[in-house]
């Protein structure tokens, strides 16, 4: 909260890099965010540390949980003008190819947002944009408990 | 996802760097725990850890609850199909975390589990989960 504020009141709202830089789980995984065009993609580079199947190898499912979950919350913040990050109330996701040892990249839809609750779709993938990796829908809360 | 005893465990990484430790128990259940640590906040305002920590917990603990079932099925690899987590509450800061998972019904193909994330109180959770894994995924090295 305090986070956001600071960010709006120095004019870096919409500074979501900055954010992710000031958030300490999503520096450790190395989350970036960039435009392309009017939409937003978060990326993932690879790193060994994500690592969850070394066999194959493959990155965690939880990497990747947490990835379409941030996703999720840099759209909303994108679209809003939120000054509090949003909590997640639930979220489902789908697993559709493991995760090779390659940077992946996450785009989302607010499928509807409303006054207290947006409903998030989000998809992640690897070197083809047409072959998601894994899917993710969920309901995110955004004004604080009353 | 999640991969055999062999290549899952210890050896995952991911989980040596968060210092994710198995618990073992007699139970036949999957049981993980992450002790807290800065790297794992993801409200830099209040300390509480990310989201996706729990779901990488809960995804572990699962997966473990699936071999843990479908132990006299050895060599078999496993691979979540889907994990929807609610969250309850959000975690307490400087608190260790706690995930729990039970295998409770195996087909020819998938695994149906549930879990429980929690910190000082497994009737208090922080978040609950429900999961499908496949069974007898391939777990051999890509070309």
């Amino acid at each position: 909260m305090k986070l956001l504020s600071e960010l709006h009141e120095a004019g870096e709202g919409k500074n979501l890099s900055l954010l992710l830089s000031r958030i300490p789980y999503t520096k450790f995984l190395g989350i970036n965010v960039r435009m392309a065009g009017s939409l937003l993609i978060t990326e993932l580079p690879f790193h060994e540390k994500l690592i969850g199947n070394p066999t194959l190898p493959a990155i965690h499912g939880g990497v990747l949980g947490a990835f379409l979950e941030v996703t999720a919350v840099l759209q909303i913040l994108h679209d809003s003008s939120s000054q509090r990050l949003p909590k997640t109330i639930d979220i489902s996701m789908d697993y559709l190819r493991s995760a090779r040892p390659m940077d992946v990249f996450g785009r989302a839809i607010v499928t509807r947002q409303g006054r207290r609750v947006a409903n998030v779709r989000c998809e992640i993938w690897q070197d083809d944009v047409n072959k998601p990796i894994a899917l993710s829908h969920g309901h995110f809360l955004l004004k604080e408990d009353s | 996802m999640n991969s055999l005893e062999e290549d899952g465990g210890m050896k995952s990484p991911h989980g040596q760097i968060l210092n994710l430790e198995y618990i073992d128990n007699e139970e036949g259940l999957g049981q993980v725990k992450m002790p807290y640590a800065d790297i794992l906040v993801g409200d830099p305002d209040t300390g509480v850890p990310h989201g996706g920590v729990i779901t990488t917990m809960l995804d572990t603990a699962s997966g473990m609850a699936v071999k843990a079932k479908i132990e006299e099925m050895e060599n078999m690899a496993i691979a979540t199909l889907d994990l929807r987590i609610d969250y309850m509450q959000p975690a307490l800061p400087g608190a260790d975390l706690f995930a729990q998972a039970e295998c409770y019904k195996t087909t020819k193909n998938v695994a149906f589990v549930k879990g429980v994330a929690w910190q000082s109180d497994i009737n208090n959770p922080i978040a609950m989960s429900v999961g499908t894994f496949m069974i007898g995924t391939m777990n051999i090295p890509r070309k």
